[in-house]
């Protein structure tokens, strides 16, 4: 992807007419306009009071932009009966990503590095078996999960949903790591061996220092993945254990009286911000691990 | 070199037998946990669901063998019924919608735009957002009284109607809707990057023989993207068939239950109708729709490797 980011191919064709120039440039720009409105309309909606939001249209831009549905989606959103606002859920939902992405992608690193340069009989057919997992639908696996969670004790717990995300980002890093380190030429680690360099040596001291970009597209990946869960969030865990997107959709369900809008905009802003932030930082990695996800590296 | 050395050395001295069996067998022992994690936690409840599948458990499972039973009655229940249909919508417009778009948009990109940095990230941003986020934001703008329909009468259009969200009939479009507009940036990127890895030559040989851009990009382009089409359309129909949140957080599966995809009846029966065995058996409907696309699609991938290799 890196260098497809830069340059533009060969086949970047220059249309000749100017019609056909501004059609293109029409078309992309059109599309920026659709793609960014929601947007715009969630952060003026979240700037404006309901008086202003009842008055005007979804487009108007806040007459007296404020940021005090901000200030209550982050401290006295309501779930139902209570009011905590978003900022425990916030917390928690960082607690649970953190051990999850760390441990998961540490074990695809090693997955990989075992898949690709020690090789072993029908590592192919195991590799596959890995990357199904990538695909299952989690349907097939939440009630099992929900017993098994259960009997470990860990029902409604963190460290239960931890452990879920952990489990089930796996074969995504370990898809990584191997389609990574199968471009890495053999005779580096042949090399070593013959210095008589073992195997943890050899991850440790050669492949590692080697894998900055690739960690970092896992780590991406697995962070966005994980803190945007829902389906997971909502079957294993409740209460104030639910992580953040659990208690947005609560929060943006829950009526009694009139709907706040601009709180429910200022909440749903809070909860997607780390992600978006990570994809302004180190988009061209976001997209690495989007196609790296989809076809082989 | 080294290849050489290691062959010889290893070659020549039995000593090394039982270090080498070590090495060989390293890369198992390291592998053998996560293998482990992989064989119970998707293969293994992946069949114990399927066993679910077969029984009449409600709220807790039990081992009871009533054959097909559940699948029947799955099959004869109307919610699924309307969950099934509804995917059948859902599906191919947002596919294909997603997939024509994205192609576009990356053909236009590719024609050396100068803000092609920005316009990308721009039509990517969604994909880097929950599907909550994402129906929040939607519900929010085709709320028929306050959101685009306010808008179109603001505007002078007296009597706009565009209330699909509360339409039995419409709801499910507006998934589309949304869906769409969370998708396209995907489809944009993987189809970019296809064309990025076209051999700009064979384009140049062809304009050479007088060939219009049009047809460069009907007759010589587009059929050396199939591969990418079918990871496009394949990565897309796993999203479809498995779209949950985004119903949860858009429609709620409403009005009723009229725009419920399979997942949602899945999860509904599961943990607030407490009928285990119906929701195993539905679950597993999904799982052989996505097994029939993905394992011959994953096979084909790793067969294309190994030729490669060779």
């Amino acid at each position: 992807m890196s260098n497809s980011v830069s340059a533009s191919s060969g086949v970047g064709l220059n249309f000749g007419r100017i019609a056909g120039r501004v059609l293109v440039l029409g078309t992309l720009a059109l599309f920026v306009l659709y793609f960014l409105a929601p947007l715009f309309v969630m952060i003026t909606t979240s700037l404006k009071s309901m008086p202003e939001i009842r008055a005007g249209n979804i487009i108007s831009l806040p007459r007296d932009p404020s940021f005090e549905a901000w200030r209550v989606a982050w401290q006295e959103a309501c779930v139902g009966v209570e009011c905590p606002g978003i900022r425990g859920f916030y917390k928690n939902t960082f607690l649970m990503v953190i051990p999850a992405v760390t441990v998961s992608t540490l074990l695809g690193a090693i997955n990989g590095f075992a898949l690709t340069k020690y090789r072993f009989t029908g590592h192919r057919l195991v590799f596959g078996l890995f990357m199904f997992g990538c695909f299952i639908p989690h349907q097939a696996i939440i009630l099992p999960m929900a017993r098994a969670l259960g009997m470990m004790d860990l029902s409604g717990s963190l460290w239960g949903l931890a452990l879920v995300h952990t489990v089930y980002g796996i074969p995504f890093t370990t898809m990584f790591f191997r389609n990574y380190y199968i471009s890495i030429p053999q005779e580096l680690v042949k090399a070593a061996r013959v210095d008589g360099a073992g195997f943890f040596r050899i991850f440790w001291s050669i492949m590692l220092p080697i894998s900055a970009p690739i960690i970092i597209v896992s780590v991406i990946w697995q962070f966005t993945n994980i803190w945007n869960d829902f389906l997971f969030g909502a079957s294993f865990t409740y209460g104030a254990n639910a992580p953040i997107m659990v208690a947005l959709n609560n929060i943006v369900n829950t009526s009694t009286g009139e709907r706040p809008y601009n709180v429910h905009m200022a909440a749903a802003i809070m909860a997607a911000l780390p992600t978006l932030v990570i994809y302004v930082l180190a988009g061209r990695y976001f997209v690495r691990g989007l196609v790296a996800g989809s076809v082989k590296g | 070199m080294a290849a050489d050395a290691s062959k010889t050395r290893t070659g020549g001295a039995g000593t090394y037998s039982l270090k080498r069996y070590l090495g060989d067998s390293i890369s198992i022992i390291v592998l053998s946990p996560s293998f482990v994690v992989l064989a119970v936690a998707v293969y293994g409840f992946m069949g114990w669901s399927g066993m679910v599948s077969l029984t009449s458990s409600k709220l807790i499972p039990v081992h009871d063998f009533i054959g097909f039973d559940q699948y029947v009655t799955l099959w004869s229940t109307d919610r699924w019924h309307v969950a099934v249909r509804n995917l059948a919508i859902f599906a191919p417009l947002f596919i294909g919608l997603s997939t024509a778009l994205g192609l576009v948009l990356a053909i236009f990109l590719d024609q050396k735009i100068r803000a092609e940095n920005v316009i990308r990230s721009i039509y990517l941003y969604p994909m880097a957002i929950s599907f909550i986020v994402t129906g929040t934001a939607w519900k929010w703008i085709l709320n028929p009284g306050l959101g685009v329909e306010k808008l179109l009468v603001d505007w002078g259009f007296e009597g706009a109607r565009f209330d699909w969200i509360v339409d039995p009939q419409m709801a499910v479009f507006t998934l589309v809707i949304a869906a769409v507009w969370q998708s396209t940036g995907f489809a944009m990127a993987i189809f970019l990057a296809g064309l990025r890895s076209i051999d700009g030559e064979v384009v140049k040989a062809a304009r050479i023989d007088g060939a219009g851009l049009v047809r460069i990009y009907w007759s010589i382009i587009l059929p050396m993207l199939r591969p990418v089409f079918l990871t496009v359309v394949v990565i897309l129909m796993y999203q479809a068939v498995r779209s949950f949140d985004l119903v949860v957080a858009l429609t709620g599966g409403g009005p009723g239950y009229s725009s419920d995809l399979p997942a949602n009846f899945m999860y509904q029966t599961a943990f607030s109708r407490n009928r285990m065995g119906l929701a195993a058996a539905s679950a597993m409907m999904i799982l052989m729709t996505i097994a029939a696309v993905m394992i011959p699609y994953i096979y084909s991938e790793l067969r294309q490797e190994a030729r490669h290799e060779q």
